[in-house]
């Protein structure tokens, strides 16, 4: 043991001269690096072989054997051998291969494949929509892929693939490792080319026959690739924050400006008793946080008292439910003065149309044939489950989530109707 | 006679105010009104036996304190699996955190990876890729270190304003143990490092086994310097929702760099420019810009006691004020204390010398007339960095940084005992 340790202190001899005391390497950032490069030619003596080979596998999922033993007593205890104790074995290039599958900026590490977004359109619906919503917008709170532009200046930005990430490989690496959530590395390689190509097209950065393949990634630029700094805590805040503070008399007054109680956010430990009613209206909502990966605003879900979805009158907190709602579908449907047929049909006078009637816009050919009338049972149904009621439909909604937004849409629907 | 010790609640907190207000408030010294039976008459644990030396083979706490524990803000994020739960830092004291209740964050959930399926691989500019399993990082030489890990978002929930009303949820993505491992520069070595050739422009990419796999790079140099592969915590296996059985201790760096799980290093020659070093832990800025890069957590500190979760509920006279402090640059020096609000100051008394990138408990020991108090903490460090006011920080920052939050926190001491989270002009 005490040799090794000296071997350690050789070490850091040798690259010490050059390494700074760790506190304040800490305050470094990396642009410093250069002006004092260590390397490894300051180190003592080149490493020297093993006494013994280093072990090489014998099967790719070798079992954890004991036979390193000797190698290791082979050298913790001689003197001289160097830095290595030859533990370990050598990894084999399918191991590598396996495992190794990280991509750079500059496209280093893609395999080869291709996809666009018309074919990642009902990919990202069977793997991604289910939290990202079919338009990348984002479900409750799990992360919105598109849109957020212009908002980094802003209260509260909106963090997404088109807005803030700064390199495309960044998402191709991340969703080849990682999603879909909970089925991780189940898409094949032109599977992820198209779900990417699919988020980028969301974000209006390609177009959506752009061919995304390992070729063409690297070419598309994200609009805030240029949008990051390096750390620069050691010039804009360290000099002023490392001096003498005060000790007396060092403000005139002091005010409550905020407090936590007024928020009420805070979860109870008792937990056993109904949580106190507080009413009063905060003038500040729970600031989100990324704490983990919250991307949207925490917003204690204040679920709408349940609508009857019978009710035939028009009530006008439903209607403007319906049209925030709407949001939702604007994306492919118009409804209003002046709407038109877009990816979907125009939705003016849609309560009582006859399905799949529309002139001039191309059904689905389930939706052309189907017959019968929009009234409220079919939009309910339709809107619930969209594939389930018209199998075959085009319109790639995975539906509302609950009868309370479905009252809402078809009172905010109706409002537009005769 | 059992004594519920359930720990103050918000609505429990009435009673035992109530309690304090019907004359609790003796101070120390003062003559009981009778003889307390506690002592007069023998109780039932003085009579009785207690459990056997085979009730608990492996004991948790006992049940009086079974509030001490971890807890999660549900509205944060979308489920619990991709989540942060917070060390209940307002009930301890000390500087060690037991694992049992010290924070977790998970970005695909805390998987379960036995020792037999544990390899470790190292690869990319090296000599000899190599792979390691479990038992051939117990053949190494090892260290032990007791460092702090805390969340670059920490108390990222209070840019905007005081929020959360308790030092748990706060302050409590941290914790701090007694790290047994092997230095990683000592693993790089094994693969030698003659194929990297200049350190200077050189990182190494870690990532983990789960799905996540929270890949990120770091600097040569700092891989050089302090970076572990940590197999033992506080003297035990590692928990598994800390990366049982290997985890990457990066000393003073945000803790999403301490890769959980850990299963492979490379050596290269640029980032990776990973989701989690872009898309997120990346700090926004009032003009938009956002900074990459900020690995160090800057110093910072709080009081634990008393705080929202732990009122004041003995009457008045002696008082103690607790608190920690740490630092990413190294030792914290000296601890201030400000009663009220930040006009005058007084230095804390440090349980014991600051050491490295290491939490530090400090006390002072006042006297407490039922004066309300507006309570703050100031940490300084072996650099000379004092910790930032709030209003310090935005002015540079803005509001939207969410991570590396370390302003001084102020709690609102009533006459009551009772606190609150507060924002002070």
């Amino acid at each position: 043991m005490s040799k090794s340790l000296n071997l350690y202190i050789g070490l850091a001899a040798g690259i010490g001269l050059t390494l700074v005391a760790g506190y304040n390497f800490a305050d470094r950032n990396i642009r410093s690096f250069p002006d004092n490069p260590p390397t490894m030619g300051a180190l003592p003596a080149p490493i020297p072989e093993p006494e013994a080979p280093v072990q090489t596998a014998t099967a790719p999922a070798a079992e954890t054997g004991d036979g390193g033993g000797l190698v290791a007593a082979a050298h913790a205890d001689e003197e001289g051998k160097g830095l290595r104790f030859g533990i370990g074995r050598e990894a084999l290039s399918e191991e590598i291969a396996a495992w190794n599958v990280d991509v750079r900026p500059d496209g280093t590490g893609l395999p080869v494949g291709s996809g666009n977004a018309s074919d990642g359109e009902p990919l990202f619906e069977e793997n991604c929509a289910a939290c990202h919503g079919s338009f990348a917008e984002g479900v409750g709170n799990w992360p919105q892929l598109a849109g957020g532009k212009g908002t980094l200046d802003r209260e509260d930005p909106v963090k997404t693939v088109g807005s803030y990430w700064p390199y495309t490989s960044t998402v191709w690496d991340y969703v080849h490792r990682s999603m879909p959530y909970g089925n991780a590395q189940s898409l094949s390689e032109d599977e992820v080319y198209a779900i990417v190509a699919y988020v980028l097209y969301m974000n209006d950065i390609i177009e959506d026959d752009f061919e995304l393949s390992n070729e063409t990634l690297a070419g598309v630029t994200l609009p805030n690739a240029d949008g990051f700094i390096v750390d620069d805590r050691p010039e804009t805040e360290y000099p002023i924050w490392r001096t003498e503070p005060c000790m007396e008399n060092c403000k005139d007054s002091v005010e409550i400006t905020m407090r936590a109680t007024v928020l009420d956010v805070t979860p109870d430990e008792g937990a056993t008793e109904p949580a106190a009613a507080d009413p009063e209206p905060t003038a500040t909502e729970p600031a989100p946080t990324e704490a983990a990966e919250a991307d949207s605003a925490p917003e204690p879900e204040a679920e709408p008292a349940v609508a009857d979805a019978g009710d035939a009158s028009l009530d006008p907190e439903l209607v403007a439910a319906g049209e925030k709602l709407f949001g939702k579908c604007k994306a492919c449907h118009q409804i209003g003065e002046g709407a038109k047929n877009r990816t979907g049909p125009h939705l003016n006078d849609v309560v009582g149309r006859e399905i799949g009637g529309l002139d001039g816009f191309k059904y689905s050919r389930t939706m052309g044939e189907m017959g019968g009338v929009w009234d409220e049972a079919a939009l309910a149904a339709f809107l619930e489950d969209p594939r389930g009621y018209v199998r075959g439909t085009r319109m790639a909604f995975p539906g509302l989530r609950n009868e309370t937004e479905v009252a809402e849409m078809i009172a905010y629907l109706k409002s537009h109707s005769q | 006679m059992t004594k519920e010790n359930k720990g103050p609640s918000r609505r429990k907190f009435l009673t035992s105010a109530a309690a304090l207000g019907a004359g609790a408030v003796a101070a120390t010294g003062a003559r009981a009104a009778g003889p307390d039976p506690l002592i007069t008459e023998v109780q039932d644990w003085a009579i009785g036996l207690g459990d056997g030396v085979d009730a608990a083979p492996y004991g948790v706490p006992i049940r009086f304190e079974d509030d001490v524990i971890r807890r999660n803000v549900e509205w944060l994020t979308a489920d619990t699996i991709s989540s942060i739960n917070f060390t209940p830092i307002h009930a301890l004291d000390g500087t060690i955190t037991p694992q049992g209740c010290a924070f977790e964050r998970h970005h695909s959930g805390a998987i379960e990876l036995a020792k037999p399926d544990y390899r470790l691989m190292i690869n990319g500019l090296v000599d000899r890729p190599l792979v390691f399993t479990y038992d051939d990082l117990e053949r190494f030489p090892r260290e032990q270190h007791v460092y702090f890990c805390e969340c670059a978002a920490n108390t990222g929930m209070e840019w905007a304003g005081a929020q959360l009303n308790g030092a748990q949820f706060t302050h409590g993505m941290i914790h701090n143990m007694e790290y047994t491992g092997v230095p990683l520069r000592t693993l790089l070595a094994e693969a030698g490092l003659d194929a990297a050739g200049d350190f200077a422009d050189k990182w190494v990419y870690v990532e983990g086994a789960d799905a996540s796999s929270n890949g990120r790079s770091i600097p040569m140099e700092k891989a050089m310097d302090d970076v572990l592969v940590a197999f033992k915590a506080n003297g035990e296996a590692l928990r598994k929702e800390h990366g049982y059985p290997a985890r990457l201790v990066v000393p003073g760096w945000e803790g999403n760099m301490w890769v959980k799980w850990l299963r492979r290093i490379e050596v290269m020659d640029g980032p990776v420019e990973s989701r989690e070093e872009t898309s997120k832990y990346t700090d926004v800025l009032e003009d938009g810009t956002a900074r990459k890069w900020t690995w160090v957590m800057d110093a910072k500190s709080v009081v634990t006691s008393p705080s929202p979760q732990s009122p004041i509920t003995h009457g008045h006279g002696p008082l103690v004020i607790t608190g920690m402090a740490w630092s990413g640059h190294g030792k914290i020096t000296r601890v201030d204390v400000s009663k009220d609000g930040g006009k005058t100051w007084e230095t804390a008394r440090l349980a014991a010398p600051g050491t490295d990138k290491a939490l530090t408990r400090f006390y002072l020991d006042t006297t407490w007339n039922g004066e309300e108090l507006l309570l703050q903490s100031r940490a300084i460090d072996e650099t000379g960095y004092v910790q930032p006011t709030k209003a310090q920080l935005r002015e540079v920052r803005g509001l939207n940084s969410i991570y590396h939050n370390n302003c001084i926190q102020t709690w609102h001491v009533k006459a009551n005992g009772e606190a609150e989270n507060v924002e002070v002009s």
